[in-house]
């Protein structure tokens, strides 16, 4: 019999499967889980945006689309860029529409990274940008951000892992799992380093829409100077609640872009076709949703940040995106101990810090695209574990359960 | 719409502090603006939306009525719609365009009961001309909620 294992890609094979599969069978065998693990948005698509989609299925719209995407679409991701973000790209040659934000990064680092390259990684971040690096033959270093630096990346820590090799910096914020966004100031302090590099630039901007206290979003590719080596990326899946349609987009210089619409023709042919007409109506008529949702987001945050300061917890209040990262340290449990105890007893789903680079432990995920109704409950929950637990004196829980 | 307001339509049930929380103000800020609202009438009252149904023992109907009525010279509709609220079986009243003038939500416990209310006190009101009752079978959605959910949390991506 033909030994498989032995034949598989080495590096595939051995590369770990996300931390969390193990939280979401247990959660799945229960019938009274109140999670607020999932990273999504829990609206569903504006239905107008929907109605255009359905629309280009009954004139029969279903054949692919250019391979770079419809020149409509390019004109109006490029159009919103520079309307929202000051970002100025040409439609022709700057931007290419991907399988979500995730195929962008992909191609990316792809495009960029020779093997034996060095990719830097800020962590705690989205779990996909070591696995994809290293597919590419790269090497993954990860930069920890920290607490007392709001989980910024400081600029200094990121001088000291610049070698010879580093061909890409990541840069995720609005940042899944922290919250942290980066502003101007700390932007041009990370350009300062860069400048006199030959280090290119991923900015995974897919929470831009999603910022808070009245901080827009401010782009790396804005920096004076950062526009030629930086790649954005962007998508429709949590600004316009749009996860299923799998449809996102990089922007960058066209030799950049040029060669990564040549890797996307060969792996992929083009974004799927009714998700595009769908973006198109979402870019040209959907603030007022994002602006609704965003609205939404921002009542929940700050009851689950109240909520886990109540709770007794050191909570960061995040700026951005759609998550909370307390720390559980003052437990004495690891964040997987945490999470599993939560589970076992309270039945409440949350994410270990862990699951997004090891300096995340101490610290626990937890979501806020769920209902107001749903988080108290959880917080509620929470709040009985920790009595269980003995962590809560009576003279801390300023209400009744 | 002011912060409060859209908070509290649809979460009747949190604390001042936790709406203080969510919309930026202090405690005493919220309550102030709350019993502002109260006081003006901007809030009218505070219900819970119960599904009867999944009470078996409790049997409760609740029919329209559609009211022609003449309305009356000096004061119009008004002292009809006085009129029509102020039976306890009377749980909504307004005042329609259209086919008819107003719609009249009533409940009791039996079929029959709602039919003899409408026969015998509604019926009654000098300026009305005529009703037509029609029953509610289920309710799906009332006051925006919908009250036997399906779980449609399809959300399960773990790539987070």
């Amino acid at each position: 019999m033909t030994d498989v294992q032995s034949l598989l890609n080495v590096t595939a094979r051995d590369m770990p499967p996300s931390g969390i599969r193990r939280f979401f069978d247990i959660a799945a065998e229960m019938d009274d889980v109140i999670s607020l693990s999932v990273g999504e948005p829990d609206f569903p698509t504006p239905w107008h945006v929907r109605d255009v989609a359905i629309d280009s299925l009954r004139k029969g719209h279903t054949g692919y689309s250019p391979n770079r995407g419809f020149t409509a679409l390019c004109r109006e991701i490029c159009t919103y860029c520079a309307r929202r973000f000051d970002l100025h790209y040409d439609y022709r040659t700057d931007v290419v529409v991907t399988v979500g934000g995730s195929e962008a990064i992909d191609l990316t680092v792809r495009a960029l990274v020779n093997p034996g390259d060095e990719v830097l990684v800020p962590q705690p971040s989205f779990v996909c940008y070591a696995p994809i690096a290293k597919m590419a033959g790269a090497k993954a270093v990860p930069i920890v951000t920290r607490r007392e630096d709001e989980f910024r990346l400081n600029p200094d820590v990121l001088r000291q892992h610049i070698t010879d090799r580093t061909k890409l910096l990541i840069l995720p914020f609005p940042n899944n799992p922290t919250g942290a966004v980066m502003r101007r100031e700390h932007l041009e302090a990370i350009a300062e380093v860069l400048r006199g590099t030959d280090v290119m630039v991923l900015s995974d901007e897919i929470y831009a829409e999603l910022t808070y206290n009245g901080v827009p979003h401010v782009s790396v590719a804005s920096i004076e100077g950062m526009k030629d080596r930086t790649v954005v990326v962007g998508g429709f899946s949590k600004s316009y609640a749009m996860t299923g349609w799998r449809l996102g987009y990089a922007l960058g210089s066209a030799p950049v872009i040029s060669v990564m619409t040549k890797i996307h023709q060969y792996a992929i042919m083009c974004a799927p076709t009714t998700s595009q007409y769908a973006a198109i109506e979402a870019l040209r008529t959907g603030d007022a949703d994002i602006k609704a949702m965003r609205e939404e987001y921002d009542l929940r945050r700050r009851l689950i940040v109240r909520g886990f300061r109540e709770l007794g917890f050191d909570c960061f209040e995040p700026e951005g995106a759609f998550y909370v990262f307390p720390c559980i340290a003052h437990t004495g449990m690891t964040s997987e101990a945490f999470c599993q105890k939560l589970l076992e007893r309270q039945h409440v789903a949350v994410v270990p810090g862990n699951a997004f680079g090891d300096c995340g432990e101490g610290f626990i995920r937890v979501s806020y695209a769920y209902s107001t109704r749903h988080i108290e409950e959880a917080l509620r929950r929470i709040r009985l574990f920790l009595k269980e637990e003995g962590l809560m004196d009576e003279d801390t829980s300023q209400r009744e359960d | 719409m002011d912060k409060i307001l859209a908070v509290l339509k649809d979460n009747p049930r949190l604390t001042n502090a936790q709406i203080a929380a969510m919309v930026g103000q202090s405690e005493e800020a919220v309550g102030e603006a709350i019993a502002a609202y109260e006081r003006d009438g901007v809030i009218c009252g505070y219900k819970t939306v119960i599904d009867w149904e999944k009470l078996e023992q409790t049997e409760k109907v609740t029919a329209i009525i559609e009211l022609k009525v003449t309305p009356r010279r000096d004061t119009g509709f008004e002292k009809i719609a006085e009129e029509i609220m102020s039976f306890d079986e009377v749980e909504s009243v307004s005042l329609m365009s259209g086919g008819y003038d107003f719609s009249v939500g009533v409940t009791g416990h039996t079929f029959k009961e709602v039919a003899l209310f409408v026969a015998n006190r509604l019926a009654l009101i000098p300026s009305v001309i005529s009703t037509q009752t029609t029953f509610i079978l289920k309710r799906y959605k009332q006051a925006g909620i919908i009250l036997s959910p399906v779980n449609t949390d399809e959300r399960g991506a773990d790539i987070l």
